[in-house]
């Protein structure tokens, strides 16, 4: 731990955390951390999956209890913990990345939930709350039907009405878990204008975001948390996001350009027209054995439609699709997987691998023909089979009969990689790989990636994140609207200019 | 060494603690109350209740691992011996032969496989949810049974088939041999079969299985023909063993077979659970009504303990995750 660089804050504090330590059976999972945060400052709070972001957020607002000595001082009060009746009456708000909303009840009674709950007399008063909502939203400059019900809405406004909810109990400090996980780019910009509209009104935010890019916009400070611990609290000028990445890391990551040339390889996969309206529109690429084409685009721009069209899971209206010069129809994905394709899913949690069941009969849910022994499934080879990918792609894991949920996100990820390899695939798409994977975690996949174009498989890596595709692919395809739009080489053209023409 | 007592505690997974238990008690109890409990005669009376029970489990079992329920389990199993009672009657009657026994065996397995494929379509297809698709099929078979049978019993069958029902070889009730060999296949199907795999994947999480490259609809169907040809044994001995064959025989065994099911450990929202803690379970139950029988209790009231029993260990599995969990927090 060195040093923190204290930033220059001439105000009091509003909230002063100093000597947490908090212990869960034997772990320590917050070791002597002090932490502080400003009158209406933007902060962030950085650091890997599993640093402590989320214990520290729950001493602050009174779920946890931590160990004797803790010194919480907030808004000129000191507690040696907080509780979360204590937190709430006081103005320390949360909006967890769930959002803990009703998605059946309207905007309104989403919005003045804790005002009405509780009060007597126990009859709703619906005018009340419409008005609640409605100067909340307003707060915020946000018009919504308060009157229809939230699920009406897409997750960027469910975010806002999250955020409303927040402010009706004049929050003084809000605490935000990864609130821009699931925005675009244009929704992201939004949400962070509401930031700082929020912190220019004197309400301090607390940020934790895994996209860096974002991070280093929106706050004046940033405090790193590593494996429990404080690394340090920086100044967000001057700041740059590997420098961060570091940080929460401890280690050094160069990031370079990993595009090869590829054209004296010959193609796997040749579409030609794909075309599904509303969708995706007259599609043609081409992915030559031993190549990475990137994929990027904004959410909502066709490229998993794309994706799941070459899976056999969407059906093109017209247009081919061609593997090693045979065109190619499927019917059903379980025809493109003998056909030697391959899709990881974006959504890992619900469709990429079955959660609750365990690591190892995850890995072979794609490939049970190579366990059979006389038409029976068996053991021993389905252990062998797990050894060995687990070996080759380095998963860090506990017992294969272990529920895959136990592991980390990077290692969730190497097994549902492991698991298409196992039915070995001549052309495999990545849909958002990186998607709840550590920084630390997203090096090691795209090492796998590298090593896996090298052994000759044809790669489609998607992305919403344009440096991912730059850094790893060969060739980087942008897609809007359902089409293709723009083609680049990496080599020959700076990320900035990629990035400019994607965000536009 | 420890690498045994791993095997062994693999192979019977966690599911066995609670059955296991039960188990234990139910002998310690019964065995110091009643010195006649722990006799070849309670072994009797629980070999020949035992298999109706526990074959209609069985075919409880399977869609319950895929996250659905087959409430028409009885009027399956009874349709199908229906459709055995009157092949034996068109051909003869008590002089039918054994060929055309095993002919009317066959039909009535097919007719079984017939409901299961049926329901099996409609849950695949239309993803309708399987209690309201098999109460379909169990209004249906009913109205169907009662129909043909005016609500009476059909009897009048060979003499050969009695023995099926109450006869004993080797010492072992011939019933029981039945069910022992379903319950090896089961145990075979659903530890070392692709389908057995596939039960318990979409049982956890359909679509993540059907992107996994599963022909999730295909395994559906062929769960519920499964349990439909499960039913259809059922009835064949449930037939032999009151020598008649009645819509309604066994409907009360209906929910008990999904209770034996959660006794044995299967999770009710589907994907865990095994055959041999569930035969256990339903071991436990017998043991438990037989027991109750020798001290003198009522027999509804051997119901009504099964109910207790059934609360118990629920609460007592509570309980146990509670503590694993505090053991789990404190050890890592």
């Amino acid at each position: 731990m060195h040093q923190a660089t204290s930033a220059t804050v001439s105000e009091k504090p509003l909230l002063s955390l100093r000597n947490i330590n908090m212990t869960f059976g034997g772990v320590k999972a917050l070791k002597n951390v002090s932490f502080e945060v400003s009158p209406g400052e933007v902060h962030c709070l950085a650091g890997e999956n599993g640093c402590g972001k989320s214990t520290l957020i729950k001493v602050i607002t009174g779920v946890y209890r931590p160990a004797d000595g803790a010194v919480i001082e907030y808004d000129g009060e000191t507690y040696s913990h907080m509780s979360p009746v204590t937190a709430q009456d006081r103005g320390i708000q949360v909006i967890w990345q769930d959002l803990a909303l009703f998605p059946e009840m309207s905007v309104a009674e989403n919005i003045a939930f804790s005002e009405i709950v509780g009060r007597r007399p126990r009859l709703v008063d619906y005018g009340r709350m419409r008005r609640i909502a409605i100067e909340a939203l307003a707060r915020l400059g946000i018009t919504l039907d308060v009157d229809l019900p939230l699920k009406e809405y897409a997750i960027a406004q469910r975010q806002i009405v999250a955020i409303a909810r927040a402010l009706i109990g004049e929050a003084k400090i809000v605490f935000m878990d990864e609130p821009t996980a699931s925005l675009t780019q244009s929704e992201t910009d939004h949400l962070l204008d509401i930031v700082r509209n929020l912190s220019a009104s004197g309400v301090a935010v607390v940020f934790v975001s895994h996209r860096l890019a974002e991070v280093l916009e929106i706050s004046s400070r940033i405090t790193v948390l590593r494996d429990g611990a404080l690394v340090g609290v920086y100044p967000a000028a001057g700041m740059t996001q590997s420098r961060i990445t570091e940080l929460m890391t401890g280690k050094t990551f160069d990031q370079h350009v990993r595009a090869r040339p590829n054209d004296d390889q010959p193609v796997v996969l040749e579409v030609r027209g794909l075309t599904r309206p509303g969708q995706f529109e007259d599609i043609s690429l081409t992915v030559r054995r031993g190549e990475t084409i990137g994929i990027t685009g904004l959410l909502g721009a066709g490229r998993t439609e794309l994706a799941l069209a070459l899976f056999g899971m969407l059906r093109p209206a017209s247009g081919r699709i061609s593997i090693e010069g045979k065109e190619v129809r499927f019917t059903s994905n379980r025809d493109a997987i003998k056909a030697g394709v391959a899709y990881l899913s974006e959504d890992r949690l619900s469709l990429g691998l079955v959660q609750p069941q365990s690591i190892a009969d995850n890995l072979v849910i794609a490939s049970l023909r190579k366990i059979l022994s006389g038409g029976l499934l068996s053991d021993d080879r389905k252990r062998g089979l797990v050894s060995r990918w687990i070996a080759d792609l380095g998963v860090r894991i506990g017992r294969q009969a272990d529920a895959i949920s136990t592991l980390s996100g990077g290692n969730q990820q190497r097994v549902a990689i492991a698991k298409w390899l196992a039915t070995d695939p001549k052309i495999l798409i990545l849909d958002c790989p990186t998607v709840g994977v550590d920084v630390g975690a997203r090096a090691g996949i795209f090492d796998i990636v590298a090593k896996l174009a090298e052994t000759g498989l044809a790669i489609i890596l998607i992305s919403d994140e344009v440096p991912e595709v730059y850094f790893n692919a060969d060739r980087v395809l942008h897609m809007a609207q359902g089409r293709i739009v723009g083609s680049y080489d990496p080599r020959q053209t700076r990320l900035e200019d990629v990035e400019a023409a994607v965000y536009a | 060494m420890t690498t045994i007592l791993e095997r062994v505690k693999t192979a019977l997974g966690p599911e066995m603690a609670g059955p296991g238990l039960a188990f234990v008690a139910v002998v310690l109890v019964f065995g110091l109350a009643s010195p006649q409990f722990l006799s070849a005669a309670t072994f009797g009376s629980v070999a020949f209740q035992l298999p109706e029970l526990g074959l209609l489990t069985l075919a409880m079992l399977l869609p319950i691992l895929t996250g659905g329920l087959n409430l028409a389990i009885t009027f399956t199993a009874n349709i199908a011996g229906l459709t055995l009672a009157w092949v034996l009657r068109e051909n003869g009657g008590v002089d039918a032969g054994v060929g055309i026994f095993i002919v009317g065996c066959l039909m009535a397995l097919l007719v079984g496989a017939a409901s299961g494929v049926v329901m099996g379509l409609v849950i695949a297809f239309t993803r309708a949810h399987p209690i309201l698709v098999s109460l379909s099929m169990m209004i249906f078979l009913r109205g169907l049974g009662e129909f043909l049978t005016r609500g009476g019993d059909i009897s009048g069958f060979p003499a050969f088939v009695g023995p099926i029902g109450h006869g004993s070889v080797a010492g072992i009730p011939v019933p029981l041999i039945v069910f022992i060999v379903c319950v090896l296949g089961w145990h075979v199907l659903l530890g070392r079969t692709k389908l057995g795999f596939n039960t318990y994947m979409i049982g956890s999480n359909l679509e993540a299985t059907r992107y996994s490259g599963i022909n999730t609809r295909k395994a559906i169907v062929l769960v519920y023909t499964l349990s439909g040809v499960m039913c259809a044994i059922a009835g064949i001995i449930m037939l032999a063993r009151f020598n008649s064959v009645r819509i309604g025989h066994g409907e009360s065994y209906l929910l008990i077979t999904v209770l034996a099911c959660f006794l044995g450990g299967v999770n009710p929202f589907g994907g865990f659970g095994r055959v041999i803690p569930v035969f256990v379970a339903l071991v436990v139950l017998q043991l438990l009504s037989s027991g109750l029988n020798l001290i003198g209790a009522n027999q509804h009231l051997a119901t009504a303990v099964w109910g207790i029993l059934l609360v118990g260990v629920m609460i007592l599995r509570w309980v146990a995750s509670k503590i694993k969990i505090s053991i789990i927090r404190r050890g890592s």
